[in-house]
Order: C-alpha cells, then structure tokens, then sequence
C-alpha cells in the first residue's frame, strides 16, 4: 500500500479521508457511547439520506445537502423526543424512515442516473473528492473546538443531566449541540463508510476503548486511535483484496474488537489462575 | 445574611393529565430545620423534591427558594439524588462527580479555578472519601456511592441538603454512618430527607411531615397513628421517641 500512497493522490486522500472520520467519530462517539444515543444516531444518519437525494435532484452537493438535513433531522428527534408525547423511539424511527423515503424520492425524481449514490450508501473512501476532505477537516476543528469548551457541560449531560440542571448548567440546549455535533459527525463519516455503516463507526472504537480506561478523556484519544486503526487498516484490506472499503472497515473494526475482548477475558483468567493459589486477595481493580 | 426560611411553598399542585400527585402542599423549611418526610412509593415525594428545585413546574401554586424562584434560588440548594439510579460503568471518577457541584458557580465556558478544587476537596475529605477521589465512582460500594454524592452537594456550598430515599440500598451499619455524617451536617444547613422507609426516619430527624399526594405537616416528629394511616392507607408499625429510642408495633 506504502507504493500506492506515494503514487496516487486518491490514496492519500483515502487515508486523510479516513484519519478525519476516526477524529470525529472517536470524540463524538464517546458521548454516544456514554449517554446511549446510538438510536438517534442511526436516526440522524440515515434521515441524513433524504438531504443527498435532495442535493442530486437540485443540483448541489449531496454532502451539502447530507450536512442541512442531518442538522435538521438532530433537532427534530431533540424536539420529538424531549417535547412530545410520542414514545422516544417511535419518534426517531419514524424520522429515520421517513428521511430514507425522501432521498429515494428525490433520486427517482432527477433525471438520468445518479453515479455515485452507492458510495453514499455504503461508503467509498478510495472515491472522496478533495472538497470532501475540506469539509471534513472544518467539521472536525467545529467537533474539537465545542468539546473543549464545553467539556465539563457535557460531562453533566451524560453523567446526570437532572443534577445539572439543577446546578443551573443549560442541559436542555446542551442536548441540542450534542445532537448537532453527531450530525456534524455523519457528514463527516458518510463518505468513508456510508449512511448504513456509520453507526458502526460511532459505536465500535468507544466500545473498544472503554475496555482499556474509565477516563473520558482517555476514552477518546483511544477511540480516535482505534478509529484510525480500523479506517486504514480497512483501507489497505480494501486495496489489497479489491473489496468494498465501507464494509471492510466495518468487518475490521468488528474483528478486532472480538480479539481484544477475547484476549482481556484471557488475561483475567489467567490472573484469577495465579492468585488462586494465595490467600483471600481482594478483587483488583481495573 | 442569613434567612430564617429557605424554602417556601403556597399551595402547591401537580398534575399529569387529570391525575393529581400532589394537591396543596403547604410547606416552610427554615435554616435550621431537619425535616424528613416519609410517604408511600407513588405518593409523590421525588416530584415535591424536583418541586423545589425547579425541575418540575407546579400546575398550581407558589414556589420559593431563597425568597427567589427555584430557577434563581437553586444553587443554594445542594440535591443528592437516588444513588442507585446513574450508570454503574459511566467513565468518570470520583473527584470528576464532585467537582460537578460546581458548575452553578464555576460557570460556562470556563475551567475549574483554584476556589473549586478547594471546595471540593474539602466537601470529600467532610464524607470522608477524599482518598478514593480518583476512584471509577461505578467501582465503590453503594455507602461510599451515596457519600459521594452528598459531597458532590456539599461542594456547592449549598444552604439546604435534599436527599432522595438516602437510605436505599445501603445496609444498616452504613446507615448509622450516615445519620451521623448528617448530624454533624445539620449545624451548618437545612436538610430535608424523603423516604419510603419509616425506620430511615431516626431520632437525627427533628420534625416528621407524611406525604401521599398531600402533606400532613406537624412541626415536630411525634405523628399519632391517624395521620400514618391516612397517609399510608393502612395501619403501619408505629416509632415513638423518648429518652431511649425505641419502637412501639401497634396491633392490627
């Protein structure tokens, strides 16, 4: 793969293309992770797709497009969850639903056939355009600058939104940014791996990286780290075997994370075995 | 400056849809009172407590904190919620939890300063936990759990303590630990405390008021057997205060 990087500019944009997403998908995903959204993240991303399908029908980009109605459909299921009466998960079902429809009506609207909607679907990170990776460099400074300002804010939000309040932090408008913030995240994310897998992303190296720390902090630098382990160690399977890189980086990912498991029970066994033998020795902690 | 009444409430009323949970709730803490309120599962003492902290808005009635409204005047209040309801695996540390009771006066934005840290510090080592600040909070025992955050309430510098069912989950040494922990507490702050448990309602408590959807308020801790049945709607076993503490089973 070393070759193919030096050589061609598709290659270094993959692996910058990937290398962004595992930013903005480490950071957020943590939050996802802590506060349980991975529904309403799977609600934004795909409700995303109506805003692609619009972009092709009038003729902007379908990432422009992705970006306006992942921002609306966050505040949407914010507002359905928090203010209606609708059960939380009928509302962003039917928001996740509803924005697929739109974008497969848009796309059968536009005339011709659009080229590249298979890579919005399930991703194409050997396909991203430079103006992409512009995009999502901003969207990743946007991610890093509002956590760092408002660490300790969402650190309530997750941990005890209630308590919160009650110490007079803004949580309800909080929520809000949060959910923008995930929004900002699937933008970033679609073209790596495609609305479909995105969840995977956001899910995956948190899950990973919790298995190593109990520090927020340290949960997200390693989630990044595993972000980036995953999108180009799935980037250079992909090259090499000339499969789909969306899917690869997902399986990747996947088996990984089943290996590092597997070999912390392993090692939690095998200390048991040792202390066995000892005399009544508390549970560590770990 | 001190306020003789920290908290006041003029006829009270809330309702989800036509169902009423709480219907003319009379109520004044003063700064040094030590209130418990005792009621059934249901009867609506978590709902008076989010009451109080403006965390739910009365469909009826009159509420003030610090002679201010709950928005205003909560941060004078320091609220140590039910212990058994955060996620156990949440990543954070103990000194993270406390320091959260800082928020209201460290302010948006901005780090955690100097004044903060002392605050928090000092609130830990008053519970008695300061060696475990660096602990996962989802790693201590439910006592230590529930010390936590009360020290987390106390590093606001709050004027009145409200706990939720205090003593749930948390074996019997550990609740004398705690009754203690508030009897030092109580010189300092208001504290009202709500329970299910009548037991949790010891001698450290001076006055006794039963909640089910109404308040029957006494202003001292003597409650006679009508006013535990009317609240509880069945007769319960009676604890009577004298020189020695001692409880009296009432026979039904």
């Amino acid at each position: 793969m070393l070759e193919a990087l030096l050589e061609y500019e598709y290659m270094r944009y993959a692996l910058f293309a990937g290398l962004l997403a595992s930013v903005a998908c480490g950071i957020v995903g943590t939050y996802v992770a802590v506060k349980k959204m991975t529904f309403i993240s799977g609600g934004i991303s795909h409700a995303s797709f109506g805003g692609i399908g619009l972009g092709f029908y009038i003729g902007i980009s379908p990432v422009l497009g992705a970006l306006i109605f992942a921002l609306l459909s966050a505040l949407g299921m914010g507002l359905a969850t928090r203010m209606a009466k609708l059960p939380e998960d009928a509302a962003i079902g039917m928001m996740w639903v509803v924005g697929m429809a739109l974008g497969i009506l848009f796309i059968d609207l536009t005339p011709g056939y659009a080229p590249d909607l298979s890579s919005y679907l399930f991703g194409n990170i050997l396909l991203v355009p430079f103006s992409d990776l512009v995009t999502a460099l901003i969207l990743d400074v946007v991610i890093i600058l509002v956590v760092v300002l408002l660490y300790k804010e969402f650190l309530a939000v997750s941990f005890d939104e209630e308590f919160g309040t009650a110490v007079g932090v803004p949580t309800g408008v909080l929520y809000f940014v949060l959910l923008c913030l995930i929004a900002l995240t699937v933008v970033v994310l679609v073209r790596v791996v495609g609305i479909i897998l995105i969840i995977a992303l956001l899910t995956m190296p948190p899950a990973m990286a919790r298995q190593f720390t109990f520090d927020l902090r340290k949960m997200m630098f390693l989630s990044v780290l595993f972000g980036a382990v995953f999108t180009v160690g799935g980037l250079w399977l992909s090259y090499e075997y000339d499969v789909a890189s969306g899917a690869t980086i997902i399986l990747f990912g996947g088996a990984l994370f089943l290996v590092t498991m597997g070999a912390r029970k392993l090692l939690a066994r095998w200390h048991r075995m040792r202390r066995a033998g000892l005399p009544d020795v508390p549970a560590s902690s770990t | 400056m001190v306020y003789d009444e920290v908290v006041r409430l003029e006829d009270v009323w809330v309702q989800t849809g036509r169902t009423p949970i709480l219907e003319a709730i009379d109520l004044s803490v003063k700064g040094n009172d030590f209130l418990g309120i005792i009621g059934p599962n249901g009867g609506g003492k978590t709902t008076l407590l989010k009451v109080v902290l403006g965390l739910i808005a009365p469909t009826r009635g009159k509420v003030s904190v610090m002679r201010e409204p709950p928005e205003k005047g909560r941060k004078h209040i320091g609220y140590v919620p039910q212990h058994n309801l955060f996620d156990r695996d949440f990543p954070i540390s103990v000194w993270e939890v406390v320091l959260m009771g800082r928020y209201g006066r460290t302010g948006l934005f901005k780090r955690h300063g100097d004044v903060d840290k002392v605050k928090a510090g000092d609130a830990l080592a008053m519970v008695g936990m300061l060696e475990k600040r660096d602990r996962q909070i989802g790693k201590l025992s439910g006592g230590e759990q529930q010390r936590v955050l009360i020290a987390r309430a106390l590093a606001g510098e709050p004027r009145l303590l409200l706990l939720d069912e205090p003593t749930a989950s948390v074996d019997p040494a550990v609740q004398t630990q705690f009754y203690e922990l508030l009897e030092r507490l109580k010189k300092r702050m208001a504290i009202v405390l709500v329970s299910h448990d009548l037991s949790a309602i010891s001698i450290y408590v001076d006055k006794v008021a039963c909640l089910n959807r109404q308040l029957y308020y006494h202003g001292s801790k003597e409650i006679g057997p009508e006013v535990l049945e009317a609240t509880y709607k069945c007769p319960v076993q009676m604890i009577a205060h004298g020189a020695v503490p001692h409880r009296v089973l009432k026979e039904h």
